[in-house]
């Protein structure tokens, strides 16, 4: 237990000593994109009956809370192994299982400290309001963790920075950009509506926003669902690569 | 006397290169080992199987009774290693290095021994300075002190006087044979190999992922009189 929370603190600690660059700078991001649509669009668009900053703030939140979580487990983990110091955890008594608890958990810590930041940051540009709060609670914590558990598969499985910004760049950035963080998926053609519903990010944002609004594209517990069966199962999987050592003991 | 580390029949393959042949040596509890031995004669490999790092094809490795995979952690637990290369976490200075290794083998207050341990590796000066500003020699210490850290009853150093200078490197050795007086037993591996002879009880010389000789130093000068361990080193190597 206590090596477990000791590297769960490690991680907390890495991203915190350089909460600049890992916590402000993605909020700062956050809220540029809220500045440059919500100035052009605020007032000409209305999404299920909601001014349009309003329901771009939440979108952001959750952009932000799955891209940060992914990029914390990601970076630590591919940082550590071209350095070497990977070492340093391999060698102690720590099983695979805490391992990955530790990461996710730190993961999931960064990606609400932004989320936090981001509703900070942008909550006085719109009337926003909160109807559900466990279902914002339920889909922004089982978001950071599948992200988190994510990224430990990207760093895991890379052996080159590049390599994890292709992963980073070709993968979780279409997803999450193309996830309805920026309008309603009803307003795209029926052929792209399909799409989206095979975008397991697409069920997170939608959800999460449930939670501010009370309305959604589908319905919550159908999103819950999606999003509990995609971390169950990139966590078994992410659990069997540390069980093997996949490219981490050879 | 028990054995502090058992290699048996331990085989591993990387692609083409047999780097570990079926070795099987065993260690006593108490002794200073020497691991010797030319580049690529699979002394890190065997240390990497040992530590569990590396996991072998076939064979096994036991560390006071318990095998490095299926007990890994009590035999973890048992285990100090120095690493070759040297590695550090940008992010830490001394101290936190330290405490944050002692936690990950279930220590929490362990800064009475690591202030110990600092002294002892002249690093108390520097217990507060971030990882990245310490020189080559310091980093080369700290690695050292993070494998002292849950004082483990075997500790493995894997060339653990390249480059650190002459002063720093007797005050290493001192601290070293104080553990080794209290019983630790060490596993050593140095291209140094005065420092060998002069510390070790015992040698293995390996060479293409095979032991060619194991012997005690004082056998191995013996067979070759007159000669000193590097040449004894040399003949054996060339034949």
């Amino acid at each position: 237990m206590i090596g477990f929370l000791t590297l769960f603190y490690k991680e907390f600690l890495r991203f915190w000593k350089v909460a600049f660059q890992t916590v402000a700078a993605p909020v700062l991001t956050a809220l540029l994109y809220l500045l440059i649509f919500g100035h052009v669009l605020d007032g000409q668009v209305r999404v299920h009956g909601i001014e349009y900053t309003a329901f771009l703030i939440p979108g952001l939140v959750m952009m932000q809370v799955l891209q940060n979580a992914f990029a914390n487990s990601s970076s630590s983990l591919i940082q550590a192994k071209i350095t070497g110091s990977i070492v340093f955890v391999l060698l102690p008594p720590i099983s695979y299982s805490a391992f990955f608890l530790a990461y996710i958990l730190a993961a999931t810590l960064r990606g609400l400290m932004v989320g936090v930041g981001v509703l900070l940051a942008t909550i006085w540009f719109a009337d926003l309001q909160v109807v559900a709060p466990l279902w914002i609670l339920v889909f922004s914590v089982l978001g950071g963790a599948l992200f988190g558990a994510a990224g430990m598969i990207a760093g895991i499985w890379s052996e080159k920075f590049d390599q994890l910004a292709a992963f980073q760049n070709f993968l979780i950035m279409p997803l999450t950009m193309l996830s309805g963080v920026f309008y309603s998926i009803h307003s795209l053609p029926a052929f792209w509506q399909q799409v989206s519903h095979y975008n397991p990010v697409f069920y997170m944002i939608d959800g999460f926003r449930y939670g501010f609004f009370g309305v959604s594209d589908v319905a919550p517990q159908t999103g819950l669902g999606v999003v509990v069966i995609c971390f169950a199962a990139v966590s078994a999987l992410t659990l069997e690569l540390l069980r093997r050592g996949w490219k981490l003991r050879g | 006397m028990s054995a502090a580390v058992a290699i048996d029949g331990v085989a591993k393959r990387f692609g083409t290169l047999q780097a570990l042949a079926g070795v099987s040596l065993e260690i006593a509890a108490g002794e200073f080992f020497a691991l010797l031995g030319p580049n690529g004669a699979g002394k890190t490999t065997l240390i990497s199987t040992l530590a569990g790092l590396v996991r072998p094809d076939a064979g096994s490795i036991r560390v006071l009774g318990y095998d490095v995979i299926r007990d890994f952690r009590e035999a973890r637990r048992r285990l100090g290693v120095v690493p070759q290369e040297l590695v550090f976490d940008p992010f830490f200075n001394v101290r936190e290095t330290l405490r944050i290794q002692s936690g990950y083998f279930g220590i929490r207050k362990n800064d009475d021994w690591i202030d110990e341990i600092l002294h002892h590796l002249d690093l108390t000066s520097k217990a507060e300075v971030n990882m990245r500003r310490l020189s080559g020699g310091m980093k080369r210490r700290v690695l050292v002190a993070q494998a002292l850290v849950h004082k483990p009853p075997v500790i493995v150093l894997d060339e653990p006087t390249a480059g650190v200078d002459v002063e720093l490197r007797q005050g290493l050795w001192q601290f070293i044979r104080r553990l080794n007086g209290e019983g630790h037993t060490i596993i050593l591996t140095t291209h140094y190999l005065e420092e060998a002879e002069a510390l070790c009880n015992r040698i293995a010389l390996m060479k293409q992922g095979k032991v060619l000789a194991l012997d005690t130093t004082a056998n191995l000068l013996a067979a070759h009189p007159g000669a000193s361990l590097e040449e004894v080193f040399m003949r054996m190597v060339q034949q």
